[in-house]
């Protein structure tokens, strides 16, 4: 047997290997051949064939799919918001991390840490119903508000203007905290000396801030902002299935491609339009991972996702 | 060190807009519990606000009155949370062990076999159909486990972790010890392990408790739905009263405060186990960490 050869190798580390095996096997089975079933978007599913015997049927779900004129929305729908939830979220959590990081009272960082965390606990179901609470017509906490001040209540629930706003305001709101804490512990991580020279330097705190920490957290903050534009086409399904769900009124302003896809897969039961849009959103994904991370190779190797 | 003016007004605004943020974080679960206390008649007649005049029980009563349906969502999260919770934790871990031991001439090639799948899926039409159709999980609580079972980034973070605190000698002397891969795995990385057990422990836990995507995909028997699909249905549903209470028939149903209750009965738990983690956040989740 070669000293270096595939098998020895296997057989010298046997062990650690068999060790992997669990979690390979899973993502065999429910990454990996799922990968293998995109070939559904070119064809024409039955359950009695099943995904390898259905005939094919080319591109007719493409162009199914671009004819219903939901492709071109759905994108651009799912790209802006997500740009504008990286955006509210990278600064907020920035923000928050410097600012918990260089505050002075211990028990107060403590405990605010503890409530910014609290949303990241909840699931999107439990943020529905508080969303209620709040913007509900007749009872909501803020149309109450409006009334108790002599205004006009808002009807929040067929209004789409506010979920411009609205929306990446809750995503900021369930996400800070933990965002937080990412940046935070990267500030940790920082060398004090870099502080001290400044300080003896006669740099005052809000010069230590733009000129050091900032700096030092480009690299955390390009690695974040890397990983969410690699999924940006798929973005929060659970906050807008649990917020909007099918509300009809708000569709054309908040489908995204996701709830899209669950909709024609799940509600109209319409197998073709599922599999050419998560298909579509699969490969436009994958291109722009790949786009992305040329043009950081491009400007700094050390920056690249891989 | 001296106290300058810009340090005052650092931590003015500073204070200012922590305190603003913990407030626009904190407020909706106030709102959320105490309105889940108030009477029916007070919110149909003055709407929600922050704190009701007039307090009642009535949701909570009416709840546990016929607690079946919410014991049984209780119960299969529980059941499927632990179990999902250890399983996915311990063979993460042990993954990441691989993966971090330099004599593994393969480790890079396994990340990446990991790692691919968060760059490209199938989609979820084939994704649905693979498990429903040719697994045969439709129905099956297995899959309420299975399908969160493993996360990428927390198996690459708990191997930069365990590569960032373990020192490759503590694995070498061990060797010469004469101590198997295995046991090095259990008796050496697992306990120093720790803050990062706790908290992508919990991260996971979280993940498994908050569930309703599974069983609104893979399961339509009622006695394997669990909380947060339970609760999903509740809030959703136009008829709550047939939706809890199989039973019961009231006309003076609390419905607004019922299904905040319910919301407050399905988020409870889960939230007294922050404070045992939370001190292991930092430590826990190191950077490198987000790194594929």
């Amino acid at each position: 047997m070669k000293k270096n050869g595939f098998w020895y190798e296997i057989k010298k580390n046997k062990v650690l290997y068999a060790m992997f095996l669990p979690v390979a096997i899973y993502y065999i089975l429910f990454a990996y051949i799922p990968m293998g079933g995109i070939v559904l978007a070119f064809k024409e599913f039955n359950y009695r064939d099943g995904i390898l015997f259905s005939p094919w049927n080319g591109f007719k779900n493409f162009e199914y799919f671009f004819a219903s004129g939901r492709a071109w929305l759905v994108t651009k729908n799912t790209i802006l918001y997500n740009l504008a939830f990286l955006a509210a979220y990278t600064v907020f959590s920035v923000a928050c991390a410097i600012f918990i990081a260089e505050l002075a009272g211990k028990i107060f960082k403590k405990f605010i840490q503890s409530v910014m965390f609290l949303p990241y606990f909840v699931s999107w179901v439990v943020v529905a119903a508080m969303m209620y609470n709040f913007f509900n017509y007749d009872y909501g906490l803020i149309n109450t508000l409006i009334k108790n001040l002599g205004g006009e209540p808002i009807d929040i629930y067929s209004n789409p203007t506010y979920w411009y706003f609205l929306l990446p305001m809750l995503y900021v709101w369930k996400w800070v905290g933990y965002g937080s804490v990412l940046y935070l512990a990267a500030i940790m991580g920082f060398d004090e000396e870099c502080y001290e020279a400044a300080i003896i330097d006669g740099a005052n705190i809000f010069q230590r801030i733009f000129y050091i920490t900032i700096p030092m957290l480009k690299p955390t903050m390009i690695i974040l902002i890397l990983l969410a534009l690699g999924r940006i086409l798929r973005g929060e399904f659970d906050m807008f299935y649990q917020i909007i769900g099918n509300n009809g009124l708000l569709l054309d302003y908040t489908d995204i491609i996701d709830t899209l896809v669950f909709r024609s897969l799940m509600q109209v039961q319409d197998i073709g339009m599922a599999s050419a849009a998560g298909a579509y959103q699969s490969v436009l994904c994958f291109v722009i991972i790949m786009l992305v991370n040329w043009l950081v190779r491009r400007y700094d190797k050390d920056y690249a996702l891989f | 060190m001296r106290k300058g003016k810009d340090y005052i007004l650092f931590n003015i605004v500073g204070y200012i807009f922590i305190t603003i943020i913990g407030l626009f974080t904190f407020i909706p679960f106030v709102v959320l519990v105490v309105s889940s206390f108030a009477s029916e008649n007070y919110i149909i007649n003055h709407g929600y606000t922050l704190i009701p005049r007039e307090f009642s029980l009535s949701a909570y009563k009416l709840i546990f009155q016929n607690p079946q349906r919410i014991f049984r969502a209780y119960l299969v999260t529980i059941v499927v949370t632990s179990v999902g919770t250890s399983l996915s934790l311990f063979l993460s871990t042990m993954a990441a062990y691989v993966m971090y031991r330099k004599d593994v001439k393969y480790r890079n090639i396994l990340a990446f076999f990991l790692y691919f799948t968060t760059l490209f899926n199938g989609g979820l039409a084939p994704y649905y159909i693979i498990l429903a159709n040719y697994y045969h999980l439709k129905n099956n609580v297995l899959v309420l486990i299975l399908v969160p079972l493993f996360n990428v980034f927390y198996i690459l973070i708990l191997r930069n972790f365990i590569r960032g605190s373990i020192p490759d000698s503590l694995i070498e002397s061990a060797k010469i010890d004469g101590a198997g891969d295995f046991t090095i795995f259990l008796r050496i990385v697992l306990p120093l392990s720790k803050p990062a057990l706790a908290s992508i422990g919990l991260f996971i836990a979280l993940n498994y408790w908050n569930d309703w995507w599974t069983p609104m995909m893979f399961i339509e028997k009622q006695s394997l739905y669990p909380l947060q699909y339970t609760l999903y249905l509740i809030l959703s549903s136009v008829n709550v009263a047939a939706n809890i209470l199989q039973n019961v028939v009231r006309i003076d149903m609390p419905k607004e405060t019922l299904k905040l209750a319910m919301t407050v009965v399905a988020t409870g738990p889960i939230i007294f186990l922050y404070p045992f983690v939370q001190r292991y956040f930092v430590k826990g989740i190191t950077l490198g960490a987000v790194k594929g």
